[in-house]
């Protein structure tokens, strides 16, 4: 634990932030601009995951291990997160033959 | 004077039982087959009629004259502490056999002339609760509770005027009638908080306790006692707010009988002799009393003179006898009123169901040009009529003699002018009475085409008992001129305290009561030699009248300036608020309000097509817009 806590330290903790919000914007382009929702949920996951490097970078930096705690709850959450997606993204496919995003529209006034 | 009477708590089952008859004929109506209605409710206040008479031989072998009984605390808020409870003295007792008595006779009646009305369940129901309300009414041991029974009685009188509610004019009867009510009790409310005000009390023993260490004349008893007045003057139906109460003879015949004869429009004189002991206080009140008891009883005396529906001069004369109740009140004659009112009780209910009788045998008609021969055709009604007729004349020794004859000798002992004008009233009575009774029992019979009979037992058997009672009632209170000894107003004495006044030497009383007779058979005769002799009819409508004979035909205009001065005003601004100000003002705007959010609704409905991509575009850019909004503060 202590040795990788000095190697993450190695490493000054503003790389860890810009990698993070460089992740995390693609992440949110991704969401934005695709039409594909698989890529979206992949995108999705990706925003997940930068967010969970940055707890983790910021948890080794304050030798606090209550931010890697952290990280494991939101993977496990994310993992159920995806079970409904992917299910979601099943219905899509059998009901518009499609997983165009922009096809689900029917749901308004 | 306080001590426990052995099973005195039998009182509570007084208003019990009809509240009981209530609860099945009214829940269970539709269940109960035809006549059951009727024999519960008339069973129930039989039963309460029973208790009240085992109440009066507890009280009287107790040697005790009153005493409270606490039901429930009430309303217990800071050092405001107000019991619901009964006090039963003498003079609720009376109320009490009054109301019971009489009416439970009056609920037998009903099930003959009630029964082909196809609600008669629900007509029972509310005659229970009226029978209910009015014992609250006469039982209560403080203001408050006696504003329930007042109030309650108003209730079930506006019902059951407008039983028949499928014709609009009964209805409009019955909230006249509610009306007028509300006006007197406002008066009557207002009194209630002042009282409460004054006394920090609302219960009769503590306000009287202390309102006898007071002195006559000051002006928060005159107020007090001139506010009540005004609720009394409304339920008792005295000028300015009798005009509801001729109008309330829409109901059904028994209904007023009970209510609109003998016992609730006595609610006010109840209350007024049961305040006795504030309006001794109060000169002034008293003399306002005394001159509305008698404008009531001449006017309405002149009204009756010329109406022509058999319920309407019925209805007059109740205002005018009424009117001698006020007057009898407002002379401090308390025992008296209460006694003329027990009387009137009797033989009013007992014209009022003649009537009815009449009424029923004739298929519905009630105009007394129409009737005539009824005689022969029915001659218990007849009989009973006749005796009732007598009692309400004041012919010796029918009771009304003996309790009309009470006040007007009061009135001499105030003021001789006071007499005369009473005894004016008194043969007027007499006139219209008997100019009724001609016409109804004598001479041919008028309407083609009906074929009048004698009513069912169920019918004239009442009638037969309150005939007794209107023959023999006035031996309760025998006059010592007669060998009596008052027993009576005795009997109320505990419980009211009427003026001592000097009592006039028994020479002139004799001189008075032949005087009064000589005069009331000469008008005897007056109306039988118009009536029968001569057969002379009533005017029919439409022909022409001199002035004097069409302002008493039209009631001396009082309900027309009434609706000039007060309805006509009040529904052209009633008018004038919708016209104006609902349509122009209000509707606008809370139209535009609407108006206002579907219009936003349209415009921002075109955000919502259903766009994915849109939808999270929008959510990122409101969150950057959060964090921007977050960070530059």
């Amino acid at each position: 634990m202590k040795d990788i806590s000095s190697a993450i330290q190695l490493i000054p903790l503003e790389h860890y932030i810009l990698l993070s919000v460089a992740l995390f914007s693609i992440g949110l382009m991704g969401v934005l601009f695709r039409r594909n929702t698989i890529i979206i949920l992949m995108c999705i996951e990706l925003m997940f995951n930068s967010v969970n490097l940055l707890v983790t970078a910021f948890a080794a930096y304050h030798s606090d291990p209550s931010g890697q705690v952290f990280v494991f709850f939101i993977m496990i959450v994310a993992a159920a997160e995806v079970a409904v997606g992917l299910s979601i993204l099943v219905m899509m496919k059998r009901n518009v033959d499609s997983v165009d995003i922009n096809l689900l529209n029917r749901l308004k006034w | 004077m306080v001590g426990t009477i052995p099973n005195i708590n039998l009182a509570y089952l007084v208003p019990a039982f009809p509240l009981m008859g209530f609860l099945i004929t009214g829940l269970a109506g539709k269940r109960l087959k035809h006549n059951q209605g009727g024999i519960i409710a008339s069973a129930m206040i039989f039963f309460s009629f029973i208790i009240s008479v085992v109440l009066f031989y507890l009280l009287r072998s107790s040697g005790q004259d009153s005493a409270t009984i606490t039901l429930f605390n009430w309303i217990a808020v800071g050092n405001m502490n107000i019991p619901f409870a009964f006090l039963i003295d003498h003079l609720s007792l009376t109320m009490m056999l009054v109301v019971t008595g009489v009416g439970s006779l009056i609920h037998v009646y009903s099930i003959g002339y009630m029964h082909d009305d196809e609600r008669v369940n629900s007509f029972f129901a509310q005659m229970n609760l009226f029978t209910f309300s009015m014992l609250l009414l006469v039982m209560g041991a403080n203001y408050l509770v006696l504003f329930i029974g007042w109030e309650g009685v108003g209730l079930c009188s506006y019902l059951l005027i407008g039983f028949w509610f499928k014709n609009p004019a009964f209805n409009y009867a019955a909230r006249k009638a509610f009306i007028m009510n509300r006006i007197g009790d406002l008066g009557f409310i207002l009194g209630i908080i002042l009282l409460f005000f004054t006394f920090k009390s609302v219960s009769f023993s503590e306000i009287f306790a202390q309102a006898s260490l007071m002195h006559a004349g000051g002006p928060i008893i005159t107020l007090i006692t001139l506010l009540l007045l005004v609720g009394a003057v409304g339920k008792s139906a005295q000028i300015p707010l009798y005009t509801w109460l001729p109008d309330a003879m829409a109901g059904p015949t028994p209904v007023s009988a009970l209510i609109h004869a003998a016992t609730m429009v006595t609610a006010g004189i109840y209350m007024i002799a049961r305040s006795s002991i504030l309006y001794n206080l109060a000169p002034i009140t008293l003399n306002v009393i005394t001159a509305i008891g008698l404008t009531t009883a001449i006017v309405a005396a002149i009204i009756g003179l010329r109406q022509n529906d058999i319920k309407k001069v019925l209805a007059y004369s109740t205002v005018s006898q009424l009117g001698y109740m006020f007057l009898a009140l407002g002379l401090g004659a308390y025992s008296s009123a209460v006694f003329h009112l027990t009387t009137h009780a009797f033989f009013k209910a007992l014209l009022f169901l003649g009537a009815g009788s009449i009424i029923h045998a004739m298929g519905g008609e009630q105009d007394i040009r129409k009737m005539g021969g009824l005689r022969k055709k029915m001659p218990i009604t007849y009989f009973t009529f006749l005796a009732a007729t007598l009692a309400i004349s004041g012919i010796p020794p029918f009771s009304g003699f003996f309790s009309k004859d009470m006040i007007l000798s009061k009135a001499f002992e105030h003021n001789v002018i006071l007499y005369f004008l009473a005894l004016g009233g008194a043969l007027l009575t007499c006139f219209y009475m008997f100019r009724l009774f001609y016409l109804v029992f004598f001479g041919e019979q008028r309407l083609a085409g009906a074929h009048p009979h004698e009513s069912p037992k169920v019918m004239t058997i009442p009638l037969i008992i309150l005939g007794v009672l209107s023959v023999f009632g006035g031996f309760l209170n025998i006059p010592s001129l007669f060998g009596g000894n008052l027993s009576f107003s005795n009997f109320l004495q505990s419980a009211v305290s009427s003026k001592v006044s000097e009592e006039i030497s028994s020479t002139t009383e004799i001189e008075l009561i032949i005087l009064s007779l000589v005069l009331l058979i000469l008008v005897i005769g007056i109306a039988y030699r118009t009536y029968v002799r001569k057969a002379n009819l009533p005017a029919r409508d439409g022909e022409p009248m001199s002035i004097w004979s069409r302002i008493v035909v039209n009631k001396f205009y009082i309900d027309k300036t009434y609706m000039i001065l007060v309805e006509k005003p009040y529904s052209s601004f009633s008018n004038f608020l919708f016209n104006k100000v609902e349509t122009k003002v209000l509707n606008p705007i809370v139209d535009g309000i609407g108006e206002a959010t579907s219009r936003i609704g349209i415009l921002t409905r075109k955000l919502q097509r259903g766009n994915m991509s849109f939808y999270f575009f929008a959510m990122v850019a409101g969150i950057l817009l959060f964090i921007v909004f977050i960070l530059t503060i």
